[in-house]
């Protein structure tokens, strides 16, 4: 196993913008100067199904995807693929995620049930559980959409990389006319 | 400068910088983002082609007039592409040409998952396989230089955790000194008659006898040795996951995984005490490497399905002794959680849905094809009964309407989408009118190549250059093959689509329907229009559920307090296509106000 390799997980549902946050993370190591891989699957994901993205930084990352078990760090978009993600993670884990739930086809169409109690059932696991309400938080930084960025702030005070990359790594992959609610939100979920 | 790219990214940079002057390709994931991204570089002439054998051909003549050329497919792209890449073996290149093939283990977005390392042997050419990014641009250019210098293609194999996965690339400048292009006649190398290809082969055998030596001193086959108690052969993505496994162990990298460099993999093998060859897929080097009479194990306890992981491969190597630090202790799988699945699912107004609604109602057996569309397959809808590769729908129609009984007859339709039946339906539907057969054929125009990601088509009307070009008129297509009853509906209208199914169904002879309504993600101006809104009006509902039918994304079910519950349509998803409205008997969808 390579030691000093940090492993991050991001989860959620197709079209949710799980591959601009994954790109942010990863240019933010590239510029920290750490080796960077990162892996997901495109294709038919993008029709709604469930997206993981694996991020890994290190002195030498080998693997693209995270070796199951490994996971250190979850990133969750949405409850249930949060949930689905955790037999990834190592024991001890961090899971961040936003409290948003999105209903896949069949409970849209009552032929089954969103499934209760979900952030109990991941604290029980993981204790260092953290969940966000970023729609929230997002508007308070001026547009509900910047979500994401909430909780990317919260992701980035727990890993050891100094603010100012991640703000260089948000600039070079944010369209500028969304840079100020986007740094906004970001600050607001390093307070987290 | 650094930069972190996908493998596919950093194909096209590796095309750029190597002097690449035309690409081209038919998308295929995991391959789709080579050409997207070569667009960027405007020396080189980039172009999607109606199918791998087509974009094969072009690279071809543009090798053969002297320019260095790049074609890119999905695996199974090459079996389209078969015909040409086996004769351009013995022909062999002017320009260098390297064909990418992108394999998809574990089948992500595939069909099958068969491994064309296979092809690369069968074709009698050279093929590299980089194992991260900075390899996929250092490889590309690495296969023209090989194929220039040994007159062959070459291939490059990809995977998709190669393709699709990033890591950081050093960029580099484009060369500047490279021939330039001009007619140049060379008959008797390329004109493959029997007198002359007779001449070529015993060269394509010589060939690859001096490519197997070169291979046992190229670079890019790298024998790291660490712990000599375990050596293993291994290549592409599956190196990554053995330095992550057992990182202690000694490597056998090969860059070049045919031919393979049997001086080297001698030496290696006589350096470690137990050998064994780390691949996904078939056995392909580990077949060779025994038929070298040499001591060596792999896909006796590794799978030879599916893709691997750090974590398959840890747990394969398990029962081997090979000094693995215990597995990770894994959480506690879930508890009795039951999980909803999220299988995809048609967009919210895509113009598919009311057709494969309409097939399911009239009890049609479908022959199916690959694109979106093959979600039909999915409840509610599910009216699919086929689909087995591109362009199959019309020849399994035609095969089916030939034996069943005349009542059945009137159930088989084809439906095949736009970009398909240009890729491979034409020739089908063509057979279908000269032998005679019976059937209906649906072509599901959306003006797009919608399945991998918006594409363009010849009729779709533009290039990948996103220039205006002629538009293929799909009808007069149908009706120059000989296609009588050809019509065109609105499949937003599903009593219009209703009529034309069963009217042409019924009918005792070809008949061609052509739908007619963009797929929602097109974006160019004018082609997609978002209609107004719908809206339930609860009132009215009586929660009937005919319109859950669809399952259109953005129609919901909510449960009511003792009442029997109502449909809910989700503004945000909405894109007012209609279809919902009409199954409605109660009248309580309509446009919101
Ligand atoms: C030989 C081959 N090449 C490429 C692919 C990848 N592929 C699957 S479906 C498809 C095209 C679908 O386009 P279309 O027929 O227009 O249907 P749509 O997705 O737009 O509904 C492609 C390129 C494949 N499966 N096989
Ligand atoms: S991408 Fe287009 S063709 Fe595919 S499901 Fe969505 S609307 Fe339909
Ligand atoms: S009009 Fe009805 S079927 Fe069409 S997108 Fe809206 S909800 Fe879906």
């Amino acid at each position: 196993m390579s030691e000093q390799v940090t492993n991050i997980l991001l989860v959620g549902v197709g079209g949710q913008g799980i591959l601009l946050a994954s790109e942010i993370l990863s240019e933010t190591f590239m510029l920290a100067g750490f080796d960077v891989k990162k892996s997901e699957i495109h294709g038919m994901s993008q029709r709604g199904g469930s997206v993981v993205s694996h991020v890994r930084y290190g002195r030498e990352v080998f693997s693209p995807i995270v070796p199951e078990g490994e996971g250190d760090i979850l990133f969750g978009f949405e409850l249930m693929e949060t949930y689905r993600c955790l037999p990834l993670l190592k024991p001890g884990a961090t899971v961040i995620a936003n409290d948003l739930r999105i209903p896949p086809a069949s409970v849209l169409m009552g032929k089954e049930r969103y499934p209760e109690g979900l952030a109990e059932l991941i604290t029980a696991r993981f204790p260092d559980f953290l969940l966000v309400d970023g729609q929230k938080l997002a508007a308070r930084a001026g547009n509900q959409r910047a979500a994401n960025t909430v909780l990317l702030g919260a992701v980035s005070k727990r890993l050891d990389v100094a603010e100012e990359y991640w703000l260089q790594a948000l600039e070079a992959m944010v369209p500028r006319k969304a840079l100020d609610v986007n740094r906004k939100a970001f600050l607001l979920g390093r307070e987290l | 400068m650094k930069e972190i790219l996908s493998g596919n990214e950093a194909v096209a940079r590796g095309a750029y910088e190597s002097g690449v002057l035309v690409a081209t390709a038919y998308p295929g994931t995991p391959s789709t983002e080579i050409l997207e991204n070569i667009i960027r570089y405007k020396e080189i002439n980039a172009s999607w082609s109606p199918n791998e054998k087509v974009a094969l051909e072009v690279a071809m003549g543009a090798s053969f007039a002297g320019a260095r050329s790049l074609v890119a497919m999905k695996h199974v792209g090459v079996n389209v592409a078969a015909d040409p890449l086996f004769t351009l073996s013995y022909t062999g290149i002017k320009g260098g040409l390297v064909l990418v093939t992108a394999d998809d283990p574990e089948m992500h977005s595939s069909q099958n998952e068969q491994d064309n390392r296979n092809y690369a042997r069968f074709a009698k050419v050279p093929m590299l396989e980089p194992g991260d990014s900075r390899e996929c641009k250092e490889f590309t250019r690495l296969a023209l230089e090989l194929s220039e210098r040994y007159d062959t293609p070459v291939m490059l194999r990809t995977t998709t955790r190669i393709s699709h996965g990033k890591s950081i690339v050093d960029l580099e400048e484009r060369v500047s000194s490279l021939p330039t292009p001009a007619l140049v006649k060379n008959a008797a190398k390329q004109v493959m008659l029997p007198s002359n290809a007779r001449v070529r082969h015993p060269l394509v055998e010589e060939r690859m006898k001096r490519l197997s030596e070169a291979a046992d001193t190229m670079a890019v086959n790298r024998m790291e040795l660490r712990d000599t108690g375990v050596g293993i052969i291994t290549s592409g993505v599956c190196y990554q996951y053995v330095r992550e496994v057992m990182p202690h162990v000694s490597t056998l990298k090969l860059g070049l995984v045919n031919p393979l460099p049997a001086g080297l993999i001698r030496r290696f093998a006589a350096r470690v005490e137990r050998l064994f060859v780390v691949e996904e897929l078939d056995p392909f080097i580990e077949e060779q490497v025994k038929a070298m009479g040499i001591a060596v194990s792999g896909k006796d306890f590794i799978p030879v399905c599916g893709e691997l992981t750090p974590g398959r491969l840890r747990q394969a190597f398990q029962g081997q002794d090979v000094g693995l630090d215990e597995a990770p202790v894994l959480p506690a799988e879930p508890e009795d959680v039951s999980l909803p699945g999220r299988p995809p699912n048609m967009c919210p107004g895509c113009p598919h849905r009311g057709v494969f609604y309409t097939l399911n109602r009239l009890k049609a057996y479908v022959t199916g094809d690959i694109g979106c569309y093959t979600l039909g397959f999915l409840p509610p809808l599910s009216s699919m009964e086929t689909c087995v590769c591109m362009g199959a729908s019309i020849g399994n129609a035609t095969g089916t309407v030939k034996v069943v009984s005349e009542e059945e007859k009137k159930k088989v339709v084809a439906v095949i989408g736009d970009s398909t039946f240009l890729h491979s339906g034409i020739t089908g539907l063509m057979d279908m009118v000269y032998n005679n057969a019976h059937s209906t054929v649906v072509i599901l125009d959306n003006r797009i190549t919608a399945m991998t990601g918006r594409q363009d088509n010849p009729a779709s009307g533009f290039t990948l250059m996103d220039e205006p070009a002629h538009r293929t008129d799909l009808a007069l297509l149908c009706k120059a093959v000989g296609v009588k009853h050809v019509r065109v509906v609105n499949p937003f209208d599903l009593e219009e689509t209703r009529r034309a199914l069963q009217e042409e169904m019924e009918r005792p002879e070809t008949s061609v329907i052509i739908t007619d309504k963009p797929c929602v993600l097109v974006k160019r101006e004018g082609v997609f229009k978002r209609g107004p809104l719908y809206t339930v009006e609860v009132e009215k509902c009586t929660g009937c559920k005919a319109c859950l039918g669809l399952g259109c994304p953005a129609i919901q079910w909510r449960s009511t307090d003792g009442g029997k519950g109502v449909s809910f349509i989700d503004p945000t998803l909405c894109t007012g296509c209609d279809v919902c409205r009409q199954l409605c008997k109660f009248d309580a969808i309509g446009r919101a106000k």
